[in-house]
């Protein structure tokens, strides 16, 4: 058989042979491959495209968690400040408020104490009289069961009145 | 792996099973062989290698042909269809049923009638067998292949998958997609790849020196005449208004190499035809020559042999080292020719599918 003149029946055999691999291996080989292999590289491309949404979604949500952080901070410094003068406010108030009513409180005594006091010179001044006049009497009607005394005593007021 | 090595060690069980019953025919034969010794002729025990035959020769041990004999399918007008082993000619020295294997002349190494007129001849001679045995290795890899892709397409490769993937993935991305374009390059897939694997499987059992390997097929000009005639066909069945019209009114060229003389058009139209047979050539031409050089260096031996045999121990060692290199050479060489066809039939149904723009 020569090297360079075609075979009929070789290329018979080969053409059947190759077109029957050609149409198995199409249906059932290459199309399954080239199927698979296009879903997969979608996938992947979809999977990393999902991936850099991803990240983009967390960057933005970090810095959005920043914003609210600092909105936090800011709004926690401005409560505590408001505490701090309620706290103030309130420790002076009720300073102000018992100084008040310890005044009063004071007031009231003095006033009570002014008033005992009063009550008690009356009663002490009425008593006094009363004495005055008991020991006077009392004085009075021994000095004058006595006549000696009893002109004694004329005498003395006598002597006490002076005459003009 | 398991059954690929099971499948060949059938085979070559059913070989010897073969090669039994052919030495029993033989008996005859040996007288007349062990009288004349002769001589080694390194160009016919060449072409012997890379040319086809009816009988796939392993080797020869003193005087007996030991090869695995192979069907002969013939048809003629006058005798019909006739179907019988070819040991049956017992290496051409018998003839049979009227047909004989011709040893010399025009006709030498064919099958002729008594008249010696040539029957259509559709043995499975060696190259047919070793096509049917790549087909079925082909098939049974890539259906195997095919498999775990049905079940989940998402799941990563493994096993063969991860070997052969790549390459299908080369050919599309680097081969069909710059060659044909993204939107058209999908209808292409099946038969690039096809031939692809094809040329490939073929080229490296034809490196391989034991059966089912060793025959050159992709280095047989009827075969590269087939894989070219299928670029050839879908090129044209394929090709668009676009295409056509660069053949036959090519733009941009002067008008007088169209009209009166159709330059142009006749140089567009050889083209059509020069484009696959140079696929057709370089094929053939690569392996075969890579298939001479290394039974060259294997003549070698027996050439230096026949003066001493210490020259011929000494010539070994060299040629046998040559004969590694040029076997991994060869083996880089059966990548390349793949890929190479395969670019160029990319190309052509690029530029039979182009828009114009």
């Amino acid at each position: 058989m020569g090297l360079l003149t075609p075979d009929t029946g070789t290329i018979i055999w080969t053409f059947i042979g190759f077109l029957i691999t050609f149409l198995i291996l199409r249906k059932y080989a290459w199309k399954p491959i080239l199927n698979a292999l296009k879903e997969r590289d979608n996938s992947i491309a979809n999977a990393l495209k999902a991936a850099d949404k991803a990240k983009k979604e967390i960057s933005r949500l970090e810095a959005d968690n920043e914003k609210i952080l600092a909105e936090a901070r800011l709004e926690r410094d401005q409560i505590i400040k408001e505490a701090r003068e309620l706290k103030e406010s309130l420790i002076n108030d009720a300073k102000d408020q018992a100084k008040a009513e310890s005044k009063k409180m004071i007031e009231e005594a003095r006033e009570s104490i002014k008033n005992e006091k009063t009550a008690a010179i009356n009663e002490l001044k009425k008593q006094v009289a009363e004495f005055s006049v008991d020991i006077a009497e009392k004085i009075l009607s021994s000095e004058l069961s006595d006549p000696k005394k009893h002109k004694d005593l004329v005498d003395r007021t006598l002597n006490d009145i002076r005459f003009m | 792996m398991m059954r690929f090595f099971l499948c060949c060690m059938t085979l070559l069980f059913m070989s010897v099973l073969f090669l039994k019953a052919e030495e029993k025919h033989t008996p005859s034969g040996e007288a007349t062989h062990q009288i004349e010794k002769k001589k080694f002729e390194p160009g016919s025990f060449m072409f012997d290698h890379i040319g086809d035959a009816y009988e796939w020769h392993i080797m020869t041990v003193g005087h007996k042909h030991i090869s695995i004999p192979l069907p002969v399918i013939l048809y003629s007008k006058t005798k019909g269809l006739s179907i019988f082993m070819s040991g049956r000619f017992h290496h051409g020295h018998n003839s049979y049923k009227g047909y004989k294997l011709e040893m010399s002349g025009e006709n030498k190494g064919k099958i002729t009638d008594e008249e010696g007129n040539l029957p259509l001849d559709l043995s499975i001679t060696k190259n047919v067998a070793s096509l049917l045995f790549s087909i079925g290795l082909i098939l049974w890899i890539f259906l195997a292949m095919a498999k775990p892709y049905k079940r989940n397409a998402l799941k990563p490769p493994r096993g063969i998958q991860s070997f052969l993937e790549p390459i299908v993935v080369f050919i599309r991305d680097e081969v069909a997609i710059p060659s044909i374009g993204k939107k058209k390059y999908e209808v292409f897939m099946p038969y690039l790849l096809t031939v692809f694997f094809f040329i490939l499987f073929n080229n490296v059992l034809g490196l391989i020196p034991v059966p089912p390997g060793g025959a050159n097929l992709t280095g047989n000009i009827s075969v590269t005449f087939v894989l070219a005639l299928f670029t050839f066909i879908i090129t044209t069945i394929r090709g668009n208004r676009n295409y056509w019209k660069h053949i036959f009114n090519t733009p941009g060229v002067p008008v007088w190499l169209k009209i009166p003389v159709p330059l142009m058009p006749l140089v567009e139209t050889i083209g059509i035809f020069t484009k696959p047979f140079v696929l057709m050539v370089r094929l053939f031409a690569n392996i075969t020559a890579g298939h001479i050089i290394a039974l060259g260096f294997l003549s070698l031996i027996y050439i230096f042999a026949e003066m001493s045999t210490g020259l011929a121990y000494g010539v070994s060692i060299v040629s046998i080292v040559f004969l590694i290199f040029m076997t991994f050479l060869e083996l880089l060489v059966a990548f390349i020719q793949a890929f190479v066809f395969t670019f160029l039939s990319a190309l052509y149904f690029g530029m039979a599918t182009e828009e114009h723009h």
